[in-house]
């Protein structure tokens, strides 16, 4: 599908998603609630067969985390990007997508190690790049530690 | 190898000569006589971690070839390797590696430090929750290579510096003779 035909696609069967103008991948935002559903169905639909998550990352704003899912189809040749908003900022929790598709096991585990989000039913949530005794997440904007001499 | 006439220069002793002219025994000291044969023979332990190892690489590769000032043997084991070029990045979670391999290695044993990361953390100095501030802070260095990354040029230059300290230093040292405790 095109990008004008993904967007109408989702209009009329997730008419709660909201759309972001973007020159590259079309953006689709979703409510924590509807994630895992629409994931779902964006995956299984034989019309949009999102077979591959290529990248899944978070970025901090500061008041919130956003958690980004990149998904491509070996069939059509078709991005999409999916976003989702975190508002609580001291436990974030998002269910986790591994039984859609198993490559999320390691991105959430390093989402998890740099940005402290937990996500549930995953199968091994563990720090994967920092030591265990790790204090913090780095990638957030309010970490600090001695090694960093400019904050 | 011999002494000939093509290395009587750089051979550190006396050569003396028989009747016929023969170089046949020389006089020298057991320090300068060690310093000679590990300073040309030094085994380098293949570890890279990031940019850097790609200039060692070029550098013992056929253009730059290191194996002309005595580097050849590039060793993938700590236990038979009497240099370490540290070259590259080291994060945090790699410094204890690098020190145990430092402990593998047997005596006498020697440090390059490449590049800027190694010196003091280079670009990751002020910013960085995960880089090692200066290798040195780790294991002792004895030669440092400044360059981002250093030229294979660069790092002959710093090998080949190594080369005079070790050609400078006592290779035996004696120990002071040991005193009886008072108990």
């Amino acid at each position: 599908m095109s990008k004008e035909e993904l967007k109408a696609y989702l209009e009329v069967n997730f008419p709660t998603c909201k759309f972001e103008d973007t020159i590259d991948f079309p953006v689709v935002i979703v409510e924590q609630g509807q994630l895992l559903s629409l994931l779902k169905s964006l995956r299984e639909a034989p019309s949009t067969d999102f077979d591959l998550l290529f990248c899944q990352t978070a970025v901090d704003y500061k008041t919130r985390f956003e958690v980004i899912y990149h998904l491509s189809s070996t069939t059509f040749r078709h991005d999409l990007v999916v976003k989702v908003l975190l508002d609580d900022r001291e436990h974030p929790e998002l269910e986790s997508i591994f039984s859609i598709w198993k490559a999320a096991e390691l991105f959430e585990n390093e989402i998890f190690d740099l940005f402290g989000i937990r996500f549930l039913n995953h199968p091994n949530l563990r720090r994967i790049i920092l030591g265990d005794e790790w204090q913090g997440y780095p990638l957030r904007k309010d970490y600090t530690d001695a090694n960093i001499l400019i904050p | 190898m011999g002494v000939t006439e093509d290395n009587l220069n750089t051979f550190p002793g006396e050569v003396y000569r028989d009747d016929a002219g023969q170089a046949n025994f020389f006089v020298t000291s057991i320090d300068k006589l060690a310093n000679w044969a590990r300073s040309n023979s030094l085994w380098p332990l293949t570890f890279g971690t990031s940019c850097c190892a790609i200039e060692m690489m070029s550098a013992a590769s056929a253009k730059y070839d290191w194996s002309r000032f005595g580097f050849e043997v590039a060793r993938a084991t700590p236990r038979q390797a009497d240099l370490i070029i540290v070259a590259g990045t080291i994060c945090t979670k790699m410094a204890p590696v690098l020190k145990r391999l430092y402990n593998q290695m047997a005596n006498p044993k020697y440090v390059i430090a490449m590049g800027s990361c190694t010196i003091s953390g280079g670009p990751f100095y002020y910013y960085s929750y995960s880089v090692v501030k200066g290798v040195d802070t780790i294991i002792p260095v004895d030669v440092y290579i400044p360059g981002c990354p250093p030229r294979p040029e660069a790092l002959l230059e710093g090998m080949m510096a190594l080369q005079a300290k070790i050609k400078k230093s006592r290779a035996y040292v004696i120990d002071s003779p040991k005193t009886k405790q008072e108990e």
